[in-house]
């Protein structure tokens, strides 16, 4: 039964890559500059929704915390980023104070709010749709609804020569390279260090964990305050790239969740697969069909739903 | 313990009840008006200043009308459809206004009016809404709008575009009818002219991420007409510099707008030049034009530089249901039926002109073709090289010749 069902799923995945192929070898003939273009445009947009979602995965994954404020998060991370910066002069310090200010805002979310209800992921959705409403209202109050754009430093702004399209921003592929560090840096953190360890053991066994000796809340408002700092971080690259305005909360949570939902929820190497699917069909959409490029996305998700419901690569 | 409880229920009933009888008997002298504009979403910005638009014309009359006091009750949409319905009938059925003032956007205007043939017994009025169908297909009988569409206000632009030497020009637009509607005006003009459209892009609204669009621009274009609003057109402009883009841009209505003008970036200044059509400009210079601008900077301390369009839209649509309570002494009995006779017959002295209603309850008016320029405190203004005195929603064709074309969609007209 179980060879019968990998066989499936190997046709499939042969068919999706046969059709991707044909795509790709007319889209080339008919521009090969633009297909590249479009392609590594895809890539980047790819690390952004990377970078936002793997918070989200990280909290939900380990410790089963369903947090809709991740958005919010976001959005936060990407005013205070724009404030300081601004007060400052600095883009730098924007960064710094955008993702431990909103490191610390994730702290006290987990000690104020989820520690309370551990284990009830219908009251933490409803508990995190109400504060992420009113986040999104306090921070209309303070920032107001006018666009706000992040410059990056001067060096970061203009294009670069790369092979085959010619000028390409050099914030972009800052963005590539940074988000796979960051990645990186998450699964080293998580498999290679001490707190790696608690943090895992503290998932599969948290009573074990704090029998011996250590104290589990601290451990998971920890991981909790790590993912809330990417999602601040992410807030402040993202505000960099594209404009701050009220409503990109949603945008982003939005796109987190389909992200881990293709990718599988709690597996890094999962959140990159979805990030990469649902931002290279984003832009292929906008670039070869920008009428209808929006349903690819919801194909995709409603696809990996109907045959993996656990996602690509999620644990069942 | 049963009948306590019942007591107690029965006790926040009445109380209730009383308290709605005090509030309905207060009600007698004033007026309820719902004021639904786009306080959230990608059009925010737009949004606030429309309520700017609303509130400078109650001030001139002082809060009364017709010897009522006129009540504004909120409410926000997020530029969808259904967001603007939901809206509307909370203030409806919730808040029982009277009147309706709304909505912002092309496609919430048609699903407002739609809604309104629900509600025989409230009168709308629209905000600033500019779809064609709206009052083109189907109207109304209780909705009425007195701002042009956005066909209406382009449609002058394409010939002059193609004169000024632009014969091939892409379409960066949002997907929704508003653009639709503002393509096909350009387009109707351009095309006649003999200047060709090969290629349009309908892109979402909300979208931020113009760099794949950008790299499909084709290269034997010699411009680009951009409808895109608020954030998105801001986004558009920053990505298309930082990709190097060297074209210049025909401009839809909204996109030289003061939501978009007075965004600071490095692109702002290519912008000098670009040709639009709209229904006013920054620098209209008539005595009633340059009131308005003086009343809207004193009212306002965070407003822009200039009124933008959707203030000024919701100005004259509210000014046209003040003077109708004002000619009718308040009277909204008999289902309205004096008031709306009152706004019909209107002669509405607008800032920009004379503006009449057709027998579908819509705008006859004029329209102005504009040019960037930098005025002399460096900011980006719009000023006039051509006004059209009337256009109406046929755009001044005949009947027969609109109808050939149809309403504007994705697809029509069509000039590759």
């Amino acid at each position: 039964m179980k060879i019968h069902k990998r066989k499936v799923s190997a046709i499939v995945y042969l068919i999706v890559l046969a059709l991707f192929a044909t795509f790709a070898a007319w889209a080339i003939t008919d521009n090969k500059n633009l297909f590249v273009t479009v392609s590594m445009n895809g890539l980047t947009i790819a690390a952004l929704y990377f970078l936002v979602a793997i918070g989200f995965t990280l909290i939900f994954g380990l410790l089963k915390n369903v947090n809709l404020t991740h958005g919010s998060l976001y959005l936060l991370g990407a005013y205070l980023g724009y404030t300081v910066a601004d007060l400052s002069g600095s883009w730098l310090v924007g960064v710094a104070v955008g993702t431990f200010g909103v490191g610390i805002v994730g702290f006290l979310l987990q000690v104020l709010v989820f520690r309370h209800m551990q284990n009830q992921e219908l009251q933490q959705a409803l508990v995190t749709i109400a504060i992420s409403v009113i986040l999104a209202d306090l921070m209309l109050w303070g920032w107001g609804s006018d666009i706000y754009q992040l410059d990056p430093p001067d060096w970061m702004y203009g294009a670069v020569a790369i092979p085959v399209i010619g000028k390409y921003s050099i914030y972009k592929l800052f963005i590539l390279g940074f988000s796979i560090s960051v990645g990186l840096g998450l699964w080293l953190l998580l498999n290679k260090t001490y707190l790696g360890v608690m943090i895992r053991a503290g998932v599969d066994d948290q009573q074990m964990l704090s029998a011996m000796g250590v104290n589990v809340h601290v451990v998971f408002a920890l991981t909790f305050a790590i993912g809330a700092a990417i999602a601040g971080l992410s807030g402040v690259i993202g505000g960099s790239l594209m404009s701050i305005t009220p409503g990109e909360d949603t945008r982003y949570l939005l796109a987190s969740l389909v992200v881990v939902i293709v990718g599988g929820m709690g597996s890094i190497i999962g959140t990159a697969l979805g990030a990469i699917l649902i931002g290279l069909s984003e832009q292929y959409g906008l670039a070869y069909a920008p009428t209808y490029g929006v349903i690819f996305t919801f194909i995709i998700m409603a696809a990996v739903l109907i045959a993996r419901p656990q996602g690509l690569l999620g644990r069942e | 313990m049963k009948i306590t409880k019942f007591r107690r229920v029965l006790t926040v009933v009445s109380t209730l009840t009383i308290a709605g009888f005090s509030f309905s008997a207060q009600a007698e002298d004033e007026i309820k008006v719902g004021l639904l504009a786009t306080l959230e979403g990608p059009f925010t910005v737009l949004g606030q200043d429309a309520i700017r638009g609303a509130e400078l014309a109650l001030m001139e009359w002082k809060g009364m009308a017709g010897g009522k006091k006129i009540v504004f009750v909120k409410g926000s949409s997020n530029a969808q459809p259904d967001s603007a319905v939901n809206a509307t009938r909370k203030l409806v059925e919730q808040d029982k206004v009277d009147l309706m003032i709304g909505p912002l956007s092309g496609s919430e205007g048609v699903a407002v009016k739609n809604y309104s043939r629900t509600q025989p017994q409230i009168t709308f009025i629209n905000g600033s809404s500019g779809g064609q169908e709206t009052t083109l297909v189907d109207p109304s009988p209780n909705f009425f709008r007195f701002n042009l569409d956005g066909a209406q206000v382009m449609a002058p632009l394409g010939s002059y575009a193609y004169d000024k030497g632009f014969k091939r020009t892409m379409i960066i637009a949002e997907d929704y009818s508003f653009p639709y509607s503002q393509v096909q005006g350009f387009m109707s003009g351009f095309c006649k002219a003999g200047g060709k459209v090969p290629k349009k892009a309908w892109v979402p609204v909300g979208n931020k991420d113009f760099s794949s669009v950008i790299a499909s621009i084709p290269e034997d274009v010699d411009s680009i007409l951009v409808v895109l609003a608020g954030a998105d057109a801001v986004n558009f402009m920053r990505q298309y510099e930082q990709a190097g883009g060297d074209k210049p841009f025909i401009a839809g209505s909204v996109m030289v707008d003061q939501t978009v003008l007075s965004y600071k970036g490095k692109r702002r200044d290519a912008l000098i030049g670009t040709l639009s059509s709209g229904w006013t400009a920054d620098k209209l210079d008539t005595p009633e034009w340059n009131k308005f601008v003086a009343e809207y900077r004193k009212s306002f301390d965070d407003a822009f530089p200039a009124p933008s369009f959707f203030a000024f839209a919701y100005y004259s649509n509210v000014k046209a249901m003040l003077e109708a309570l004002d000619q009718v002494n308040g009277d909204l009995s008999d289902g309205q039926a004096k008031f709306r006779n009152a706004l019909q017959n209107l002669q509405l002295q607008t800032p920009v002109g004379l503006i009449t209603l057709d027998e579908n309850r819509h705008a006859v008016g004029p329209a102005f073709i504009t040019e960037i320029i930098k005025n002399d405190e460096g900011d980006l203004v719009s000023e006039v090289v051509q006004t059209v005195p009337k256009i109406d929603q046929k755009l001044n064709l005949s009947a027969a010749e609109f109808d050939a074309m149809g309403i504007g969609s994705r697809e029509s007209p069509s000039c590759p």
